[in-house]
C-alpha cells in the first residue's frame, strides 16, 4: 500500500475509531516493531564493532534491558506501555520492566521477601517454563543425535 | 542492510500484534502470553521452524520472548555437542544468563535508587 504519512495516519485513524482491537493491534505493530529496529540497530553497530554473532546478539539484548530498567525506574516506560499494549509486553523489555517493576512496588515489604521474591512475579514462570521445556527438549534432542 | 531493519520492524510488529489479540481476545494474562511465548520459542526452534526466522529477521525475532526460548533452545544444541549429556541441565540456562543477571541485578539497584509511584 503507498500511501503518505498524512493519509496513513487518517486511515489509522479512522479504522481506530472503528475497533478498539485494531487500534490497539496497530500500536502493538508499531511500538513492538520499533522496539525490534532499534535492537537491530544496537546489533549492527555491535557487530561493525567487530563482535561476533552470538556475543552481539547477547550484547542487544542486554542493551535493549539496560535501558528499559532505567526508563521503568523515571516513570516513562509505564507511561509509553500503556499504549503499547502487547508492543512493550513481548520484546524483551517486558520481562526487564517487570522485574524492576515489582522489585521497586515490593520496595516497602523489605529486602528479602519484598523486593527478593517479588522481582520474581512474572520472570520466575517465564524462567521455569523456559528452562523446564528447553531441559526436555535437551533430553530428546541428546537421545536424537546420540 | 535496509532489508534487515525493514523485516525487523515487520516481524517483530507481528508476534506483538499476535499477543495483542490473543490479549484482547481471550482472558490471558501478560504473565501467561510471556510463559506461552517462551515455551513456543523452545519449540519452534526445536522444530526447525525458528532459525528461519532469525535468519530474515534478526533482532525481530530474537527481540521478543519468543527469542529468549530460542536462545535456550540454541543453548542447549550448543552444550549437548560440546559437552554431552550434562548440557540438558547447563545448555538453557548458560544461554540466557547474560539477560537474567542484567535484570535481576538492574531490577535491585532500581529499587535502591528510586520510590514506587503508583499506589
Amino acid at each position: 500500500m503507498n500511501m503518505s504519512n498524512e493519509q496513513y495516519k487518517k486511515y489509522a485513524k479512522q479504522k481506530a475509531e472503528k475497533s478498539p482491537l485494531l487500534k490497539d493491534c496497530i500500536k502493538a505493530f508499531l511500538i513492538g516493531g520499533l522496539i525490534c529496529l532499534i535492537a537491530q540497530g544496537f546489533f549492527v553497530l555491535y557487530q561493525t564493532l567487530n563482535i561476533k554473532e552470538e556475543d552481539a546478539r547477547l550484547l542487544t539484548s542486554c542493551t535493549i534491558i539496560f535501558i528499559t530498567a532505567w526508563l521503568t525506574g523515571i516513570g516513562i516506560f509505564d507511561k509509553i506501555g500503556k499504549h503499547a499494549g502487547a508492543g512493550t509486553i513481548v520484546p524483551i523489555t517486558g520481562f526487564a520492566n517487570s522485574v524492576v517493576s515489582e522489585a521497586i512496588d515490593a520496595k516497602a515489604e523489605g529486602w528479602v521477601l519484598g523486593i527478593g521474591a517479588q522481582m520474581f512475579t512474572i520472570a520466575g514462570p517465564v524462567i521455569l517454563y523456559g528452562t523446564a521445556s528447553g531441559m526436555l527438549y535437551g533430553i530428546i534432542y541428546f537421545f536424537m543425535t546420540m | 542492510m535496509f532489508l534487515d531493519f525493514f523485516w525487523a520492524f515487520i516481524i517483530g510488529g507481528i508476534l506483538c500484534v499476535i499477543a495483542q489479540i490473543l490479549i484482547d481476545k481471550t482472558n490471558l494474562t501478560p504473565a501467561r502470553i510471556l510463559v506461552a511465548y517462551v515455551c513456543a520459542g523452545v519449540f519452534l526452534t526445536a522444530v526447525g521452524l525458528y532459525q528461519p526466522l532469525v535468519d530474515l529477521a534478526g533482532s525481530g525475532a530474537t527481540t521478543p520472548l519468543s527469542g529468549f526460548g530460542y536462545s535456550i533452545a540454541k543453548g542447549i544444541q550448543k552444550a549437548i555437542s560440546e559437552k554431552g549429556a550434562i548440557g540438558i541441565l547447563t545448555g538453557g540456562l548458560s544461554a540466557t544468563s547474560a539477560g537474567i543477571t542484567l535484570s535481576i541485578v538492574m531490577g535491585l539497584l532500581m529499587a535502591l535508587f528510586f520510590k514506587s509511584k503508583s499506589k
